[in-house]
């Protein structure tokens, strides 16, 4: 089997599809080129993630990724959700395929899109480099 | 429910391959070699084996040669030829954009030993155009090498057209036809082949083995040195077993090539008509020059991976050309060659159904794509998109 069980699980029942009209941050990563891409939609109440969900063109693993990610930052502080490494990601799935690990970079990336694009909005101070996301040209996407 | 709709990966073993190869392994489980009794016996079986294959290309016995497979018959083919030309001082190769690892690899391989190649278009149809090669052919061309059938998208390319235009210009001319025997009628010497790659386990026969046959007076290079097997060209203990499999598997295939094709393409025709109803949907390859099992389809707006593990969970066995179920980052080359936009290649599904395809069984497919379609479109930032005019359709 290429996936585990985990990762299975959330590709056929992804949680948090879907979009949100009125999301206070909004985060998109990839490009159709590579073959993945992810939109993150957060809505945010005193600083803590009330609700999120996703929308993924992508692999098994791209959907895996994106639906354990927003269940791991829902209901987290936004700070919090910065933390959200893609490593943690794998880890709760159960580990990916070696040439999946880049769609665990994504979601991190997307999250990390969403909260800066909320932070852009709301006039809040942050330190850029904490933001680095997928401009079509890295080393996955040749 | 299964239905397996993968058989250009490879085929279900017949009953009549398996029965053909039981007495070679558990009777005449001699070495041809040997020249005992059950050596012996071996040995006979072997060469009537040969004279069968033979038989069913179009060609003489000891043009026939037992390799593992398709893969080595293509890496023999083209190391042979190239080994001619570069006796002579030609060092030029044509082949095609869309074809087989096996034949680019090897390609590849040679120009960094100087030789230089040539990929020939294939257009939006994948079909090669004679013209084309015609004028392609130089003094210094060794070796045309051109796919039969291609094993994505299906497309037949005019074999016996491009065999008259190497045969005119003296050039030699391989085809490899893992594909394409078994599933069309083929005769080596009416079609002007002068070298052609076979496997088995496309057509019902065992996996490991197949044929390369070159015309007689072409000197083949070694590519497994060693014993004196076929002809000191291909060492190793004959694998018996297999070769009776693939002989009768072969033998099985050629006689009801007519007639497995009656009722294969009515139900890819169905299938194709089906899965064309899905809006922005389009059939990748000529409509009608195609294998009569293959159907090729992109879907925009989602990606090839993610389709075949929701099909895969509802009992079908499906391919796609996607760069996720490559393990590579590109999708399929064959897509690409054909004139996709990586978005769109993403998006294929290559179902290859053969003549125990069922209508039911079509009709399911059909119902269960155009679910799965609709669904991961349902959560694809790229369809959404493309439904609020963010991005351009590519397929109307």
């Amino acid at each position: 089997m290429l996936y585990s069980e985990k990762v299975m699980d959330h590709f056929q029942h992804p949680r948090n599809v879907g979009t949100i009209e009125d999301a206070d941050g909004v985060g998109e990563v990839g490009n159709a080129k590579c073959g993945d891409i992810m939109k993150i939609y957060l809505k945010i109440k005193d600083g803590v993630i009330e609700d999120c969900k996703f929308n993924t063109f992508g692999c098994g693993s791209a959907i895996a990724t994106s639906s354990m990610a927003t269940e791991m930052i829902k209901g987290q502080k936004v700070e919090d959700a910065l933390q959200l490494s893609n490593k943690a990601v794998v880890e709760a799935l159960d580990g990916l395929p070696a040439h999946k690990i880049h769609c665990s970079v994504l979601a991190e990336e997307a999250v990390k899109a969403a909260v800066k694009d909320y932070y852009d909005k709301n006039g809040i101070a942050y330190d850029p480099t904490l933001f680095t996301s997928c401009d079509g040209d890295c080393e996955h996407c040749g | 429910m299964k239905i397996y709709a993968d058989n250009a990966a490879t085929t279900k073993m017949s009953r009549t391959a398996i029965d053909a190869m039981l007495p070679y392994m558990e009777t005449i489980y001699g070495n041809p070699s040997s020249l005992h009794a059950i050596g012996q016996e071996a040995a006979e079986a072997l060469l009537s084996a040969r004279e069968s294959v033979a038989k069913n290309l179009g060609c003489l016995p000891t043009e026939i040669t037992f390799t593992s497979g398709g893969s080595e018959a293509d890496n023999q083919a083209i190391r042979s030829a190239a080994a001619i030309g570069a006796r002579k001082g030609k060092k030029h190769i044509i082949s095609t954009a869309f074809e087989h690892h096996a034949v680019l690899h090897t390609l590849k391989r040679l120009e960094k030993e100087g030789f230089e190649v040539t990929l020939l278009d294939v257009h939006q149809d994948g079909i090669v155009l004679p013209q084309e090669l015609a004028a392609t052919i130089r003094e210094d061309t060794c070796l045309v090498t051109i796919m039969y059938a291609n094993n994505e998208i299906g497309t037949i390319q005019p074999i016996a057209e491009l065999g008259k235009i190497c045969k005119e210009k003296g050039v030699l001319f391989h085809t490899d036809a893992v594909q394409a025997v078994g599933h069309l009628p083929i005769n080596v010497k009416e079609e002007n082949i002068d070298m052609l790659s076979l496997s088995a386990h496309k057509f019902h026969g065992p996996k490991g083995v197949g044929v390369l046959y070159a015309r007689k007076g072409i000197p083949l290079t070694n590519i497994i040195d060693g014993g004196a097997q076929e002809r000191g060209k291909r060492a190793g203990t004959e694998n018996l077993p297999a070769i009776m499999g693939m002989t009768a598997a072969l033998d099985e295939a050629v006689k009801n090539i007519d007639e497995n094709a009656k009722k294969i393409i009515p139900l890819r025709d169905r299938l194709i008509d089906g899965l064309s109803t899905i809006p922005h949907s389009c059939l990748n390859g000529d409509r009608t020059k195609r294998l009569p099992g293959n159907v090729n389809m992109c879907f925009e707006g989602i990606e090839g991976e993610s389709l075949l593990l929701l099909l895969d969970a509802k009992g079908i066995c499906a391919s796609s050309g996607s760069a996720c179920t490559s393990g590579s980052l590109d999708p399929s080359h064959v897509l690409l060659a054909i004139g996709l936009p990586h978005e769109v290649a993403h998006g294929s599904l290559r179902l290859t159904i053969n003549e125990e395809t069922t209508q039911e069984e079509i009709d399911y497919i059909i119902q269960s794509v155009r679910e799965v379609v609709e669904y991961l479109r349902s959560i694809s930032p790229v369809w959404h998109d493309l439904q609020e005019g963010k991005r351009q359709y590519v397929i109307q």
